[in-house]
C-alpha cells in the first residue's frame, strides 16, 4: 500500500524536474564586451621559443632541464612551471613547413582564456575567475582549496598543480595580468607577445584579432602580406610574406562557446593536439544539470517534506510491518 | 533491554594484527605525502588530475557506503520494519565508508589548510558540481553519526539521552535518505564537465546523474547483503539468507532501469559500434556489464536468490559492477589527450590500502564493543 504513496511522489518529483528543465537550460556565455586575446599564427611560428623564456621571465618561473640540457628550456609540456610552451607537429621526412605530410609546425600551448570556462564553472570556492571586462581567467590561490577540479574540468588541461611542494597551489597563464605583474592594467602587452619576433603570437583584443585572422583566411596563398608584431592596436613593426595554405578555421572563434585565444594554421587542429570539441561548453551542460535539479533547492525541499511525513508515519508505528 | 548486543569476542585477532600492519604502512606513505607534497607518493600528473584517492576513496568508497541510505530507503520509506535488525551494521558501514569518503578528499585536497573555504558562503560557487558533493557529504557524514548515536549512547547507558533522540530522530533519517541521493547523482554529474575526456561509452552528459544514483542505491542493497552474509559466515552467527533475498529482489528492478537507460543512451546517441571495437574501453565496458547481468540473472529466480552463497555472489558481482562502471568513467577510459598516463604508485595504493584497513578494524573493534549486531532470532 505505503509504496504507491513512494511511486506517487517520486513521479511528482520527475515531473517537477523536466518542467524545469526546460526553463533553466542555459547556453554558452557570451565573449566579454573588451575581451582581450591573442591570435597564434602557427605558419609563422619559426619555435625560437622566445615566448617561453620571456614567460618564465615574467612569472619568475625557472627553466626546466632536459637530462643534462640546461643551456636553454627545455620544457615539454605546461606545469607548475611552464605556463606557456612550444610544441612540434611532425609527420613523415619533416621537413616541410607547415605540410601535413612531410611536414613540420609549430604549436603553442598556454591558457585559452575561454569564453564559457570550464574551471571557473566548476570550480567550488571561487578560486577561478573570468574578469567580467577583459575576460581574463584569473586565479586565485587564497581561496583554492586544492582539489583540482579545475584541472579534470578544463578541456585544455592548462590548469597546472605544483605537485612537488608540500603547499603547492595551481598554476596558469593569467594574460600577464596578476597583482604584481599587471601588463594589460599598465597598457603593455603580454610578455609572449612583446617579444615574438615573427608576429605568431599577436595580442590585442578578441574582436580586432577575429577580423584579422578571417582576412588571412581571405588571402590568397602565395600573394604577400604584411604581417603586424605585437600588439594588432600599435603594432612595432611589420614585416611581409608570403601567404602559406591556411586552413579555413579559427580556433576559438566557437569551440566549446569560443576562447579568447584565437589559433590559426596550415595544419588541422587536431594533428596539432587541439581536444575534440563540440560548439556547445562542457560547462553550460553541467551547469543546466545542476541547475534545474537544485533551482532554489525547490527539489530537494519538496523531497525532504514528503521524507519527513512518511519517515515520521513509519517510525511512529512502532513495529511497522511488511505491508 | 535491547535486541541489540555487542559481539562478545576478542578483538586481537590475527585478522585485525594483520589489518594493523597495512594501516601502519599506508600512515608512514601518508605522512610523506605531507612533508614532501603529493608528487613525492603519488604519480598524478597534468593531465590526471584524479588519482585512486578521489576515486577509489572517495566516488566508489561513498557509493560502496550506500548500505545505510538503501535500508534506510527500505525501513522508513516503504515501511518494510522486518530489515530493521540489518540497520545498525549498515549504518556503521556507512558511517566509516563516508568518513573514509572524507578524509580521502582531505588528503588528496592540494590545500588542505584552507578547506574550510568551501563552507564559507562569500566562496561558494554555485554553479560547482563540487561545491554540492562537498557541502552535501560533509552534512551527511553529521547525520550518519546522529542516525548511529543511540547506539554508542546505549552502550553507556545514557537511555534518557536515547529516548529524546528518539524523539527527533524522523529528522535526521529523512535527511539521511535525502542527502545521498543529492550527492550520490551529483559525483555522477561531475563527469559532464569533463567532456570529451570521459569515453564516449560513459560520457551520458545529462544522464549522468540519474545512472550515478540507480548504481549508487543498488550498490547499497549489494553491500547490506554482502556484510550480512560475511559476517554471518565470519562470526559463525545464524544465516539471514531469507531477509536478504527479499532485498536481493529489489535490486532486481533496480538493475534493470539502469540497463535500460545505459544502453538506451548509446543506441540514441549511436554508441553502439563502440562497444564492439575491441579496445580497451570496449572491453571494459563488456567486463562490466556482465558484472551488472549476472547478479540479474540471479536475483531475478526465486530459487537462485534464495540460495546463500549464489546471493553473495550476486552482490559480490553487484558492487565489483558499479565500481568499474566508476572505475571506468573516471579513470580507465578517462583520457585528457596525448602524452599524459597515470598508473597509482604503490605508496599511493598502500595510502588506499591503509585507510580501507582501518576502516575494518574500526568496523571490527564496534560490532565487538557496541551494541551494533542484532541479537539471535529477530523480532
Amino acid at each position: 500500500m505505503k509504496r504507491r504513496d513512494f511511486l506517487k511522489a517520486s513521479l511528482g518529483g520527475g515531473a517537477a524536474l523536466l518542467g524545469a528543465g526546460t526553463a533553466e537550460a542555459r547556453g554558452n556565455l557570451e565573449p566579454a564586451d573588451e575581451a582581450i586575446g591573442m591570435l597564434f599564427d602557427s605558419t609563422l611560428c619559426i619555435g625560437c621559443k622566445a615566448c617561453v623564456s620571456k614567460c618564465k621571465e615574467v612569472n619568475g618561473m625557472p627553466p626546466t632541464p632536459l637530462g643534462d640540457e640546461t643551456a636553454w628550456d627545455s620544457a615539454q609540456d605546461l606545469s607548475a612551471q611552464t605556463l606557456n610552451v612550444i610544441k612540434v607537429y611532425s609527420e613523415g621526412q619533416g621537413n616541410l613547413k607547415d605540410a601535413v605530410t612531410d611536414g613540420y609546425a609549430f604549436e603553442k600551448r598556454s591558457c585559452m582564456h575561454c569564453v564559457d570556462p570550464g574551471c571557473v564553472s566548476v570550480c567550488p570556492v571561487t578560486a577561478m575567475r573570468r574578469h567580467p571586462k577583459t575576460g581574463i581567467v584569473t586565479h586565485h590561490p587564497d581561496a583554492c582549496i586544492g582539489c583540482r577540479t579545475c584541472m579534470v574540468g578544463c578541456p585544455y588541461n592548462v590548469p597546472q598543480f605544483d605537485y612537488d611542494n608540500p603547499f603547492g597551489e595551481i598554476h596558469k597563464c593569467q594574460m600577464c595580468n596578476q597583482a604584481g605583474v599587471e601588463r594589460i592594467d599598465k597598457g603593455q602587452m603580454t610578455g609572449c607577445a612583446e617579444v615574438c619576433p615573427t608576429g605568431a603570437t599577436l595580442f590585442g583584443s578578441r574582436k580586432a584579432l577575429l577580423e584579422e585572422a578571417k582576412r588571412r583566411m581571405a588571402l590568397k596563398p602565395g600573394e604577400t602580406y604584411n604581417y603586424p608584431r605585437g600588439d594588432i592596436r600599435k603594432p612595432d613593426s611589420h614585416h611581409e610574406k608570403a601567404v602559406p595554405e591556411y586552413r579555413q578555421h579559427v580556433w576559438g572563434e566557437k569551440e566549446a562557446g569560443g576562447t579568447n585565444v584565437l589559433h590559426i594554421s596550415s595544419i588541422p587542429f587536431d594533428k596539432l593536439g587541439m581536444p575534440p570539441l563540440e560548439e556547445r561548453s562542457y560547462a553550460s551542460i553541467s551547469e543546466t544539470v545542476q541547475h534545474t535539479l537544485y533551482s532554489y533547492m525547490a527539489l530537494p525541499a519538496i523531497a525532504l517534506a514528503g521524507l519527513t511525513y512518511m519517515v515520521r508515519r513509519n517510525t511512529d508505528e512502532e513495529e511497522g510491518d511488511d505491508s | 533491554m535491547s535486541a541489540y548486543q555487542p559481539l562478545k569476542r576478542p578483538v586481537m585477532t590475527l585478522p585485525f594484527m594483520v589489518l594493523g600492519v597495512i594501516a601502519l604502512i599506508g600512515t608512514f606513505y601518508l605522512a610523506q605525502r605531507f612533508i614532501y607534497g603529493m608528487g613525492f607518493v603519488t604519480n598524478l600528473n597534468g593531465g590526471y588530475a584524479w588519482g585512486i584517492w578521489v576515486v577509489y576513496d572517495v566516488v566508489v568508497g561513498t557509493a560502496l557506503a550506500c548500505g545505510g541510505y538503501a535500508l534506510a530507503i527500505t525501513v522508513y520509506v516503504m515501511n518494510k520494519g522486518k530489515y530493521h535488525p540489518l540497520m545498525r551494521p549498515a549504518l556503521l558501514a556507512s558511517l566509516l565508508g563516508y568518513g573514509l569518503g572524507g578524509v580521502g578528499a582531505m588528503i588528496d585536497m592540494g590545500r588542505y589548510w584552507q578547506f574550510y573555504n568551501i563552507f564559507t558562503p562569500w566562496h561558494m560557487n554555485f554553479n560547482s558540481v563540487m561545491l554540492e558533493v562537498g557541502l552535501c557529504v560533509a552534512t551527511y557524514i553529521l547525520v550518519l553519526c546522529i542516525e548511529f548515536a543511540p547506539t554508542v549512547l546505549e552502550r553507556f547507558g545514557a537511555q534518557r539521552l536515547v529516548k529524546a533522540l528518539n524523539k527527533v530522530l524522523f529528522l535526521f533519517i529523512a535527511l539521511g535518505v535525502l542527502l545521498p541521493t543529492m550527492h550520490q547523482s551529483s559525483l555522477g554529474s561531475m563527469l559532464i564537465a569533463m567532456g570529451y575526456k570521459v569515453h564516449p561509452l560513459w560520457q551520458s552528459l545529462h544522464l549522468q546523474p540519474l545512472l550515478a544514483i540507480l548504481t549508487a542505491v543498488t550498490m547499497g542493497f549489494a553491500v547490506v547483503v554482502f556484510e550480512a552474509s560475511f559476517s554471518a559466515v565470519g562470526f559463525r552467527r545464524h544465516s539471514e539468507t531469507p531477509l536478504l533475498s527479499g532485498l536481493g529482489k529489489g535490486i532486481v528492478g533496480l538493475i534493470a532501469a539502469y540497463l535500460i537507460f545505459r544502453f538506451g543512451e548509446i543506441l540514441i546517441n549511436g554508441k553502439l559500434g563502440l562497444i564492439f571495437a575491441g579496445d580497451l574501453a570496449s572491453l571494459m565496458f563488456l567486463l562490466e556489464t556482465a558484472l551488472f547481468v549476472f547478479p540479474l540473472a540471479v536475483l531475478s529466480s526465486a530459487k537462485y536468490r534464495g540460495h546463500g552463497p549464489l546471493l553473495l555472489w550476486a552482490s559480490v558481482s553487484m558492487l565489483f559492477a558499479g565500481s568499474l562502471y566508476r572505475f571506468n568513467a573516471f579513470l580507465i577510459n578517462y583520457d585528457p589527450g596525448p602524452g599524459y598516463s597515470y598508473f597509482p604508485s604503490t605508496p599511493e595504493i598502500m595510502v588506499t590500502a591503509g585507510m580501507v584497513a582501518i576502516e575494518i578494524m574500526v568496523f571490527l573493534f564496534v560490532v565487538k564493543k557496541f551494541p551494533v549486531l542484532h541479537d539471535a532470532k529477530h523480532a
